[in-house]
Protein backbone atom coordinates (compact mmCIF):
# COMPACT_ATOMS: atom_id res chain seq x y z
CA UNK A 1 0.00 0.00 0.00
CA UNK A 2 1.11 3.55 -0.76
CA UNK A 3 1.64 5.84 2.32
CA UNK A 4 2.73 9.28 2.86
CA UNK A 5 6.05 8.33 4.13
CA UNK A 6 8.61 10.75 3.15
CA UNK A 7 6.77 11.47 -0.03
CA UNK A 8 6.86 15.33 1.03
CA UNK A 9 9.48 17.47 2.83
CA UNK A 10 9.43 20.88 4.51
CA UNK A 11 11.96 22.90 2.92
CA UNK A 12 11.00 26.40 4.08
CA UNK A 13 10.06 28.13 7.38
CA UNK A 14 9.17 31.54 8.12
CA UNK A 15 7.47 33.89 10.44
CA UNK A 16 6.72 37.64 11.85
CA UNK A 17 7.77 38.76 14.86
CA UNK A 18 5.15 37.90 18.09
CA UNK A 19 3.72 40.39 19.69
CA UNK A 20 0.67 41.85 21.59
CA UNK A 21 0.09 44.38 19.55
CA UNK A 22 0.71 43.79 15.89
CA UNK A 23 -0.74 47.15 14.51
CA UNK A 24 -1.00 45.01 11.10
CA UNK A 25 -4.21 43.13 9.75
CA UNK A 26 -4.04 39.09 10.12
CA UNK A 27 -3.10 38.98 5.92
CA UNK A 28 -0.39 40.96 6.32
CA UNK A 29 1.16 39.12 9.34
CA UNK A 30 0.30 36.33 7.18
CA UNK A 31 2.35 37.47 4.07
CA UNK A 32 4.92 38.13 5.71
CA UNK A 33 5.39 35.05 7.54
CA UNK A 34 4.60 33.92 3.98
CA UNK A 35 7.21 35.39 1.51
CA UNK A 36 10.23 34.08 4.73
CA UNK A 37 9.04 30.67 4.36
CA UNK A 38 9.37 31.00 0.53
CA UNK A 39 12.82 32.54 0.71
CA UNK A 40 14.01 30.64 3.69
CA UNK A 41 13.13 27.60 0.69
CA UNK A 42 15.00 29.01 -2.05
CA UNK A 43 11.73 29.12 -4.27
CA UNK A 44 10.60 31.45 -6.03
CA UNK A 45 6.96 33.22 -5.24
CA UNK A 46 5.67 32.19 -8.33
CA UNK A 47 6.72 28.26 -7.78
CA UNK A 48 3.76 28.27 -5.07
CA UNK A 49 0.85 26.22 -6.68
CA UNK A 50 -1.18 25.12 -3.37
CA UNK A 51 -2.42 26.37 0.19
CA UNK A 52 -3.63 24.44 3.01
CA UNK A 53 -5.07 27.10 5.43
CA UNK A 54 -5.37 25.98 9.06
CA UNK A 55 -8.63 27.79 10.67
CA UNK A 56 -10.61 30.50 8.88
CA UNK A 57 -8.50 34.01 9.56
CA UNK A 58 -6.87 34.38 5.89
CA UNK A 59 -8.97 33.29 2.60
CA UNK A 60 -7.22 31.92 -0.49
CA UNK A 61 -8.54 34.29 -2.75
CA UNK A 62 -7.10 37.19 -0.90
CA UNK A 63 -3.35 35.49 -0.46
CA UNK A 64 -3.02 34.67 -4.04
CA UNK A 65 -4.13 37.97 -5.31
CA UNK A 66 -1.44 39.41 -2.58
CA UNK A 67 1.43 36.74 -3.58
CA UNK A 68 1.00 36.80 -7.61
CA UNK A 69 -0.11 33.79 -7.24
CA UNK A 70 -1.66 33.31 -10.82
CA UNK A 71 -2.17 29.38 -11.10
CA UNK A 72 -3.30 28.18 -7.87
CA UNK A 73 -3.89 24.57 -8.33
CA UNK A 74 -5.24 23.45 -5.01
CA UNK A 75 -6.59 25.11 -2.12
CA UNK A 76 -8.00 23.44 0.99
CA UNK A 77 -9.11 25.08 4.81
CA UNK A 78 -8.52 23.02 7.74
CA UNK A 79 -10.79 23.44 10.58
CA UNK A 80 -10.00 22.09 13.53
CA UNK A 81 -9.01 24.13 15.96
CA UNK A 82 -5.16 24.05 17.18
CA UNK A 83 -4.44 20.56 15.53
CA UNK A 84 -5.35 21.98 11.73
CA UNK A 85 -1.70 23.39 11.35
CA UNK A 86 -0.27 19.69 11.61
CA UNK A 87 -3.31 18.61 9.79
CA UNK A 88 -2.56 20.71 6.98
CA UNK A 89 0.96 18.89 6.48
CA UNK A 90 -1.35 15.50 5.65
CA UNK A 91 -3.14 17.54 3.29
CA UNK A 92 0.12 19.04 1.92
CA UNK A 93 1.92 15.57 1.28
CA UNK A 94 -1.52 14.48 0.27
CA UNK A 95 -1.43 17.07 -2.71
CA UNK A 96 2.19 16.60 -3.44
CA UNK A 97 1.93 12.82 -3.36
CA UNK A 98 -0.50 12.57 -6.00
CA UNK A 99 0.90 15.30 -8.18
CA UNK A 100 -2.13 17.34 -7.61
CA UNK A 101 0.42 20.07 -6.57
CA UNK A 102 4.19 20.87 -6.38
CA UNK A 103 5.20 23.51 -3.99
CA UNK A 104 2.23 23.82 -1.00
CA UNK A 105 2.39 26.88 1.38
CA UNK A 106 0.72 26.64 4.61
CA UNK A 107 0.71 29.55 6.55
CA UNK A 108 -1.29 30.20 9.89
CA UNK A 109 -2.08 34.04 11.15
CA UNK A 110 -3.90 35.35 14.08
CA UNK A 111 -4.34 38.77 16.50
CA UNK A 112 -4.55 36.41 19.22
CA UNK A 113 -4.07 39.67 21.82
CA UNK A 114 -5.36 42.21 19.99
CA UNK A 115 -8.44 40.90 18.19
CA UNK A 116 -9.30 37.66 19.56
CA UNK A 117 -8.76 37.50 22.91
CA UNK A 118 -10.91 35.01 25.39
CA UNK A 119 -12.32 37.68 28.20
CA UNK A 120 -13.29 39.64 25.28
CA UNK A 121 -15.20 37.40 22.82
CA UNK A 122 -17.98 36.88 25.50
CA UNK A 123 -19.21 40.17 26.24
CA UNK A 124 -22.07 41.57 25.01
CA UNK A 125 -21.06 44.73 23.42
CA UNK A 126 -18.72 42.35 21.23
CA UNK A 127 -18.06 43.88 17.83
CA UNK A 128 -19.01 40.32 16.40
CA UNK A 129 -20.17 36.66 17.62
CA UNK A 130 -17.88 33.90 17.90
CA UNK A 131 -17.87 31.93 14.74
CA UNK A 132 -20.77 29.22 14.72
CA UNK A 133 -19.98 25.95 14.01
CA UNK A 134 -20.40 21.96 16.33
CA UNK A 135 -18.12 23.61 19.53
CA UNK A 136 -19.81 26.56 19.74
CA UNK A 137 -23.07 24.84 19.06
CA UNK A 138 -22.77 22.77 22.00
CA UNK A 139 -20.88 25.37 24.16
CA UNK A 140 -23.84 27.78 23.38
CA UNK A 141 -26.70 25.07 24.61
CA UNK A 142 -25.22 22.98 27.36
CA UNK A 143 -22.16 24.24 28.50
CA UNK A 144 -22.98 28.57 28.80
CA UNK A 145 -25.47 28.78 31.09
CA UNK A 146 -23.82 26.65 33.52
CA UNK A 147 -20.71 29.07 33.04
CA UNK A 148 -18.58 27.40 31.18
CA UNK A 149 -17.57 29.51 27.96
CA UNK A 150 -14.10 28.81 27.13
CA UNK A 151 -11.25 25.92 26.57
CA UNK A 152 -9.74 26.74 30.00
CA UNK A 153 -13.19 25.80 31.49
CA UNK A 154 -14.33 23.18 29.95
CA UNK A 155 -10.89 20.99 29.36
CA UNK A 156 -10.81 21.51 33.11
CA UNK A 157 -13.13 18.91 33.16
CA UNK A 158 -10.51 16.38 31.69
CA UNK A 159 -7.82 17.69 33.76
CA UNK A 160 -9.68 17.29 37.61
CA UNK A 161 -11.07 13.61 36.57
CA UNK A 162 -7.55 12.93 35.77
CA UNK A 163 -6.16 14.27 38.42
CA UNK A 164 -8.18 13.48 40.73
CA UNK A 165 -8.22 9.34 39.44
CA UNK A 166 -4.12 9.37 39.68
CA UNK A 167 -3.44 12.23 41.89
CA UNK A 168 -1.08 14.42 40.29
CA UNK A 169 -0.13 17.37 41.80
CA UNK A 170 0.27 21.33 41.42
CA UNK A 171 3.73 20.43 41.38
CA UNK A 172 4.27 17.51 38.49
CA UNK A 173 1.58 20.03 36.41
CA UNK A 174 4.17 22.89 37.15
CA UNK A 175 7.18 21.08 35.21
CA UNK A 176 5.20 21.61 31.41
CA UNK A 177 5.19 25.03 32.18
CA UNK A 178 8.77 25.80 33.58
CA UNK A 179 10.13 23.55 30.92
CA UNK A 180 8.32 25.86 28.57
CA UNK A 181 9.54 29.10 30.10
CA UNK A 182 12.97 27.99 30.48
CA UNK A 183 13.58 26.76 27.34
CA UNK A 184 11.88 30.44 25.97
CA UNK A 185 14.74 32.13 27.24
CA UNK A 186 17.23 30.65 25.14
CA UNK A 187 15.11 32.28 22.22
CA UNK A 188 14.92 35.63 21.41
CA UNK A 189 11.96 35.34 19.23
CA UNK A 190 10.31 34.56 22.42
CA UNK A 191 7.76 36.58 23.62
CA UNK A 192 8.98 35.22 27.33
CA UNK A 193 12.28 35.56 26.49
CA UNK A 194 13.94 37.44 29.33
CA UNK A 195 11.47 36.29 31.83
CA UNK A 196 12.18 33.61 33.59
CA UNK A 197 10.06 32.02 35.85
CA UNK A 198 10.39 30.16 39.42
CA UNK A 199 8.03 27.61 40.58
CA UNK A 200 6.76 29.76 43.83
CA UNK A 201 6.01 32.21 40.62
CA UNK A 202 3.86 29.43 39.23
CA UNK A 203 2.13 28.41 42.25
CA UNK A 204 1.07 31.89 43.39
CA UNK A 205 -0.15 32.92 40.17
CA UNK A 206 -4.29 33.31 40.29
CA UNK A 207 -6.53 30.17 39.61
CA UNK A 208 -8.56 30.56 36.52
CA UNK A 209 -10.41 27.59 36.69
CA UNK A 210 -9.08 24.53 38.46
CA UNK A 211 -6.63 22.92 38.40
CA UNK A 212 -5.64 25.47 35.73
CA UNK A 213 -3.80 29.01 37.56
CA UNK A 214 -2.97 31.85 34.97
CA UNK A 215 0.85 30.06 34.89
CA UNK A 216 -0.88 26.79 33.43
CA UNK A 217 -2.84 28.32 30.01
CA UNK A 218 -0.64 29.40 26.83
CA UNK A 219 0.10 33.08 26.00
CA UNK A 220 -2.52 35.20 24.02
CA UNK A 221 -0.67 36.86 21.54
CA UNK A 222 -0.36 38.24 17.81
CA UNK A 223 1.64 37.00 14.73
CA UNK A 224 2.10 34.47 11.87
CA UNK A 225 4.40 31.59 10.98
CA UNK A 226 4.14 29.40 7.21
CA UNK A 227 6.06 26.28 5.88
CA UNK A 228 6.29 25.61 2.81
CA UNK A 229 6.78 21.90 1.55
CA UNK A 230 7.73 20.33 -1.41
CA UNK A 231 8.60 16.57 -3.30
CA UNK A 232 11.79 15.14 -2.12
CA UNK A 233 13.14 15.34 -5.85
CA UNK A 234 12.64 19.44 -5.88
CA UNK A 235 13.59 19.44 -2.49
CA UNK A 236 17.48 18.17 -3.56
CA UNK A 237 18.69 21.29 -5.04
CA UNK A 238 16.95 23.77 -2.38
CA UNK A 239 18.56 25.88 0.36
CA UNK A 240 18.44 23.30 3.35
CA UNK A 241 18.38 19.77 3.85
CA UNK A 242 15.00 18.69 3.61
CA UNK A 243 12.80 17.38 6.88
CA UNK A 244 10.98 14.71 5.44
CA UNK A 245 7.33 13.69 6.65
CA UNK A 246 7.70 10.38 7.99
CA UNK A 247 4.26 9.74 9.20
CA UNK A 248 1.48 12.06 9.68
CA UNK A 249 -2.26 11.87 11.16
CA UNK A 250 -5.23 13.12 12.14
CA UNK A 251 -6.93 12.12 14.85
CA UNK A 252 -10.77 12.97 16.37
CA UNK A 253 -12.10 12.15 19.96
CA UNK A 254 -16.23 10.49 19.80
CA UNK A 255 -17.45 12.50 20.06
CA UNK A 256 -15.93 15.20 18.79
CA UNK A 257 -18.57 17.68 19.71
CA UNK A 258 -19.18 17.14 23.36
CA UNK A 259 -16.47 16.38 25.91
CA UNK A 260 -18.99 14.92 28.96
CA UNK A 261 -20.22 12.06 26.44
CA UNK A 262 -17.63 10.29 25.66
CA UNK A 263 -17.37 6.51 26.52
CA UNK A 264 -13.24 6.64 27.44
CA UNK A 265 -13.14 10.12 28.85
CA UNK A 266 -9.10 10.57 28.10
CA UNK A 267 -9.42 8.80 24.63
CA UNK A 268 -8.83 12.04 22.86
CA UNK A 269 -7.73 12.71 19.38
CA UNK A 270 -4.17 12.27 19.47
CA UNK A 271 -4.81 8.54 20.88
CA UNK A 272 -6.30 7.98 17.38
CA UNK A 273 -3.82 9.87 15.40
CA UNK A 274 -0.43 8.55 17.24
CA UNK A 275 -1.18 4.63 16.09
CA UNK A 276 -1.55 5.53 12.25
CA UNK A 277 1.15 8.38 12.16
CA UNK A 278 3.91 5.91 14.19
CA UNK A 279 2.64 2.43 11.81
CA UNK A 280 3.18 4.95 9.14
CA UNK A 281 6.59 6.22 9.88
CA UNK A 282 8.11 2.86 11.04
CA UNK A 283 9.06 4.05 14.69
CA UNK A 284 7.64 4.17 17.78
CA UNK A 285 7.80 6.93 20.82
CA UNK A 286 10.99 5.87 22.14
CA UNK A 287 13.08 6.88 18.98
CA UNK A 288 12.04 10.37 19.08
CA UNK A 289 14.54 12.59 20.25
CA UNK A 290 12.27 15.82 20.87
CA UNK A 291 8.63 16.42 20.79
CA UNK A 292 7.35 19.61 20.00
CA UNK A 293 3.76 19.12 22.11
CA UNK A 294 0.69 21.90 21.90
CA UNK A 295 0.77 23.31 25.25
CA UNK A 296 -2.36 25.27 25.10
CA UNK A 297 -2.41 24.13 28.75
CA UNK A 298 -0.12 22.36 30.97
CA UNK A 299 -2.57 19.27 31.25
CA UNK A 300 -3.10 19.12 27.75
CA UNK A 301 0.51 18.43 27.34
CA UNK A 302 0.43 15.46 29.74
CA UNK A 303 -2.67 13.80 28.67
CA UNK A 304 -1.15 13.80 24.99
CA UNK A 305 2.16 12.48 26.58
CA UNK A 306 -0.07 9.31 27.51
CA UNK A 307 -2.18 9.05 24.37
CA UNK A 308 1.98 9.48 22.47
CA UNK A 309 2.83 6.04 24.14
CA UNK A 310 5.82 7.80 26.42
CA UNK A 311 4.07 6.99 29.49
CA UNK A 312 0.93 4.60 30.52
CA UNK A 313 -2.26 6.21 31.84
CA UNK A 314 -1.84 7.90 34.75
CA UNK A 315 2.10 8.31 34.69
CA UNK A 316 2.31 11.63 32.86
CA UNK A 317 3.07 12.62 36.72
CA UNK A 318 6.01 10.94 37.15
CA UNK A 319 7.02 10.98 33.25
CA UNK A 320 7.63 14.83 33.81
CA UNK A 321 9.50 14.77 36.39
CA UNK A 322 13.39 15.02 37.11
CA UNK A 323 14.00 17.26 34.38
CA UNK A 324 12.84 14.95 31.89
CA UNK A 325 11.62 17.51 29.27
CA UNK A 326 14.70 19.53 29.54
CA UNK A 327 16.46 20.23 26.31
CA UNK A 328 19.30 18.04 28.05
CA UNK A 329 17.09 15.04 29.64
CA UNK A 330 15.50 12.13 27.91
CA UNK A 331 12.62 14.08 25.98
CA UNK A 332 12.99 17.60 25.47
CA UNK A 333 9.32 19.07 24.44
CA UNK A 334 8.48 22.87 22.94
CA UNK A 335 12.38 24.04 22.79
CA UNK A 336 11.36 26.97 21.61
CA UNK A 337 9.44 27.59 24.62
CA UNK A 338 5.49 27.01 22.82
CA UNK A 339 2.13 28.35 22.98
CA UNK A 340 3.00 29.07 27.08
CA UNK A 341 6.44 31.22 26.04
CA UNK A 342 7.33 31.36 22.60
CA UNK A 343 4.04 32.12 21.16
CA UNK A 344 0.81 31.43 20.13
CA UNK A 345 0.19 30.67 16.58
CA UNK A 346 -2.34 27.42 16.95
CA UNK A 347 1.22 25.32 17.46
CA UNK A 348 2.43 26.07 13.93
CA UNK A 349 4.99 27.75 15.75
CA UNK A 350 5.86 24.06 16.99
CA UNK A 351 5.70 22.82 12.95
CA UNK A 352 8.65 26.04 12.31
CA UNK A 353 10.78 24.52 15.48
CA UNK A 354 10.54 20.88 14.61
CA UNK A 355 12.05 21.82 11.40
CA UNK A 356 14.55 24.21 12.44
CA UNK A 357 15.47 21.69 15.43
CA UNK A 358 15.81 18.85 12.30
CA UNK A 359 18.32 20.97 10.28
CA UNK A 360 20.66 21.59 13.52
CA UNK A 361 19.66 25.26 13.49
CA UNK A 362 17.38 26.15 16.61
CA UNK A 363 18.42 28.49 19.02
CA UNK A 364 18.26 25.78 21.83
CA UNK A 365 19.37 22.84 19.74
CA UNK A 366 18.89 19.47 20.74
CA UNK A 367 22.51 18.00 19.90
CA UNK A 368 22.50 15.35 17.07
CA UNK A 369 19.01 14.98 17.00
CA UNK A 370 17.46 12.94 13.92
CA UNK A 371 13.69 12.08 14.75
CA UNK A 372 11.46 14.37 16.21
CA UNK A 373 7.39 14.94 16.46
CA UNK A 374 5.07 17.66 16.45
CA UNK A 375 1.67 17.51 17.94
CA UNK A 376 -1.40 19.60 17.26
CA UNK A 377 -5.08 19.78 19.56
CA UNK A 378 -7.74 21.91 18.98
CA UNK A 379 -11.59 22.33 19.05
CA UNK A 380 -12.94 19.71 21.87
CA UNK A 381 -9.86 17.29 21.74
CA UNK A 382 -9.02 17.26 18.22
CA UNK A 383 -6.07 15.91 17.61
CA UNK A 384 -2.78 15.38 15.09
CA UNK A 385 0.67 14.55 15.03
CA UNK A 386 3.54 14.48 12.33
CA UNK A 387 7.05 12.58 12.61
CA UNK A 388 9.80 14.67 11.13
CA UNK A 389 13.49 13.43 10.49
CA UNK A 390 15.99 14.73 9.14
CA UNK B 1 -37.30 42.80 31.36
CA UNK B 2 -35.80 39.90 33.32
CA UNK B 3 -32.37 40.72 35.00
CA UNK B 4 -30.66 37.37 34.55
CA UNK B 5 -27.61 38.04 32.61
CA UNK B 6 -26.49 34.48 32.30
CA UNK B 7 -26.39 33.45 29.08
CA UNK B 8 -29.33 31.30 28.15
CA UNK B 9 -29.53 28.27 25.51
CA UNK B 10 -30.40 29.14 22.01
CA UNK B 11 -33.52 26.44 22.41
CA UNK B 12 -33.75 25.86 18.68
CA UNK B 13 -35.02 22.32 17.34
CA UNK B 14 -34.29 19.75 19.69
CA UNK B 15 -32.13 21.40 22.31
CA UNK B 16 -35.28 23.96 22.35
CA UNK B 17 -37.24 20.55 23.34
CA UNK B 18 -34.71 19.49 25.88
CA UNK B 19 -35.20 22.77 27.73
CA UNK B 20 -39.43 22.54 27.04
CA UNK B 21 -39.20 19.72 29.24
CA UNK B 22 -36.83 20.86 31.61
CA UNK B 23 -39.56 23.86 31.82
CA UNK B 24 -41.83 21.38 32.91
CA UNK B 25 -39.49 20.13 35.92
CA UNK B 26 -39.14 17.10 33.54
CA UNK B 27 -35.34 15.63 32.64
CA UNK B 28 -35.71 13.66 29.80
CA UNK B 29 -33.39 12.41 26.95
CA UNK B 30 -33.91 11.02 23.85
CA UNK B 31 -33.77 7.31 23.71
CA UNK B 32 -33.76 4.87 20.66
CA UNK B 33 -36.69 3.16 20.01
CA UNK B 34 -35.12 0.00 18.40
CA UNK B 35 -32.38 -0.23 20.95
CA UNK B 36 -33.36 1.54 23.83
CA UNK B 37 -29.83 3.27 23.96
CA UNK B 38 -30.20 6.51 25.71
CA UNK B 39 -28.35 9.44 23.94
CA UNK B 40 -27.62 13.35 24.92
CA UNK B 41 -26.53 15.52 23.27
CA UNK B 42 -30.02 15.44 21.21
CA UNK B 43 -28.77 13.56 18.32
CA UNK B 44 -31.06 12.79 14.63
CA UNK B 45 -29.42 9.31 14.57
CA UNK B 46 -28.71 6.42 17.08
CA UNK B 47 -24.68 5.70 17.23
CA UNK B 48 -25.71 2.46 18.54
CA UNK B 49 -27.73 1.09 15.95
CA UNK B 50 -28.12 4.02 13.15
CA UNK B 51 -32.51 3.93 14.09
CA UNK B 52 -34.31 7.35 13.50
CA UNK B 53 -36.70 6.32 15.36
CA UNK B 54 -36.74 7.41 19.27
CA UNK B 55 -38.48 9.35 21.95
CA UNK B 56 -38.17 11.61 24.56
CA UNK B 57 -38.23 9.25 27.59
CA UNK B 58 -37.58 10.62 31.10
CA UNK B 59 -35.02 10.15 33.22
CA UNK B 60 -35.14 9.49 37.03
CA UNK B 61 -32.69 12.14 37.37
CA UNK B 62 -30.07 10.34 39.82
CA UNK B 63 -26.90 10.24 39.44
CA UNK B 64 -23.15 11.26 40.26
CA UNK B 65 -20.77 13.68 40.09
CA UNK B 66 -18.06 12.97 37.43
CA UNK B 67 -15.74 15.57 37.30
CA UNK B 68 -16.01 19.69 37.44
CA UNK B 69 -13.81 22.86 37.57
CA UNK B 70 -14.36 25.47 39.84
CA UNK B 71 -14.39 28.88 38.25
CA UNK B 72 -12.15 31.72 40.01
CA UNK B 73 -12.10 34.23 36.69
CA UNK B 74 -15.54 34.97 35.27
CA UNK B 75 -15.41 34.78 31.20
CA UNK B 76 -18.66 36.56 31.11
CA UNK B 77 -20.06 39.14 33.16
CA UNK B 78 -23.35 37.52 33.82
CA UNK B 79 -20.97 35.01 35.96
CA UNK B 80 -19.24 37.86 37.60
CA UNK B 81 -20.91 38.23 41.04
CA UNK B 82 -21.08 34.16 41.27
CA UNK B 83 -17.08 33.68 41.70
CA UNK B 84 -16.30 30.98 43.12
CA UNK B 85 -19.02 28.27 41.38
CA UNK B 86 -18.75 24.75 40.19
CA UNK B 87 -19.37 23.44 36.80
CA UNK B 88 -20.08 19.83 37.30
CA UNK B 89 -20.24 16.59 35.28
CA UNK B 90 -23.08 14.63 35.97
CA UNK B 91 -23.21 10.77 35.12
CA UNK B 92 -26.90 10.08 34.51
CA UNK B 93 -27.85 6.28 35.86
CA UNK B 94 -29.40 6.15 32.28
CA UNK B 95 -25.57 6.36 30.85
CA UNK B 96 -25.65 10.04 29.85
CA UNK B 97 -23.97 12.98 31.06
CA UNK B 98 -24.90 16.43 31.68
CA UNK B 99 -23.16 19.86 32.23
CA UNK B 100 -24.77 21.06 35.32
CA UNK B 101 -24.34 22.93 38.51
CA UNK B 102 -24.64 21.13 42.03
CA UNK B 103 -26.56 23.15 44.72
CA UNK B 104 -26.36 22.45 48.31
CA UNK B 105 -22.91 21.13 48.51
CA UNK B 106 -19.73 23.36 48.99
CA UNK B 107 -16.99 23.46 46.63
CA UNK B 108 -14.91 21.64 49.06
CA UNK B 109 -16.54 18.23 49.01
CA UNK B 110 -16.20 17.91 45.69
CA UNK B 111 -16.46 14.27 44.85
CA UNK B 112 -16.05 11.73 42.03
CA UNK B 113 -18.84 9.59 42.47
CA UNK B 114 -21.02 10.81 45.02
CA UNK B 115 -24.82 10.42 44.43
CA UNK B 116 -27.01 13.56 43.41
CA UNK B 117 -30.52 14.22 42.05
CA UNK B 118 -31.98 16.30 39.53
CA UNK B 119 -33.47 19.75 40.69
CA UNK B 120 -34.88 22.40 38.96
CA UNK B 121 -34.44 26.32 39.02
CA UNK B 122 -36.59 28.90 36.87
CA UNK B 123 -34.56 31.01 36.27
CA UNK B 124 -36.49 33.18 33.53
CA UNK B 125 -39.99 33.45 32.79
CA UNK B 126 -39.14 31.31 29.81
CA UNK B 127 -36.27 29.06 30.83
CA UNK B 128 -35.55 26.91 33.21
CA UNK B 129 -31.95 24.91 34.33
CA UNK B 130 -31.67 21.21 35.81
CA UNK B 131 -29.30 21.41 38.50
CA UNK B 132 -28.42 18.57 41.06
CA UNK B 133 -27.98 18.42 44.95
CA UNK B 134 -26.86 15.75 46.41
CA UNK B 135 -28.95 12.32 48.16
CA UNK B 136 -28.35 9.81 50.32
CA UNK B 137 -26.19 6.92 48.77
Amino acid sequence: MTTLKDQACIVGVGESAYTRGSGQTVLRLVLEASRHAIADAGLAVQDIDAFVLPGYFVFQEALAANLGIENLRYSAMIQMGGASPVTALQSAAMAIATGVAKNVLIPFGWNGYSEARVSRRERPDAAAPPRENAMSQAVRNYYAPYGALAPVQYYAWLATRHRELYGTTDEEMAQVALTCRAHAQHNPRAYMYGRPMTLEQYLESPMMATPFRILDCCLETDGACAVVLTSPERARDLRHDPVYIMGVAEGHPYPADDIPNRPDFFKIGLSFAAPHAYEMAGVTAQDMDFAQIYDCFTYVVMLQLEALGFCGPGEARDFVKDGRLRVDGDLPINTHGGLHSEAHVWGHNHVVEATRQLRHEAALQVEDCELGLVTGWGDFGDGSLAILRR
Amino acid sequence: MSSYTKPLPRGEEYNGEFYNFCKQHELRFQRCSDCQTWRHMPRESCRNCGSFAWTWERSEGKGNIFSWSVIHRALHPGFADEIPYAVVLIELDEGVRLVSHVVGLDIADLEIGLPVEVVFEDVTPETTLHKFRPRPK
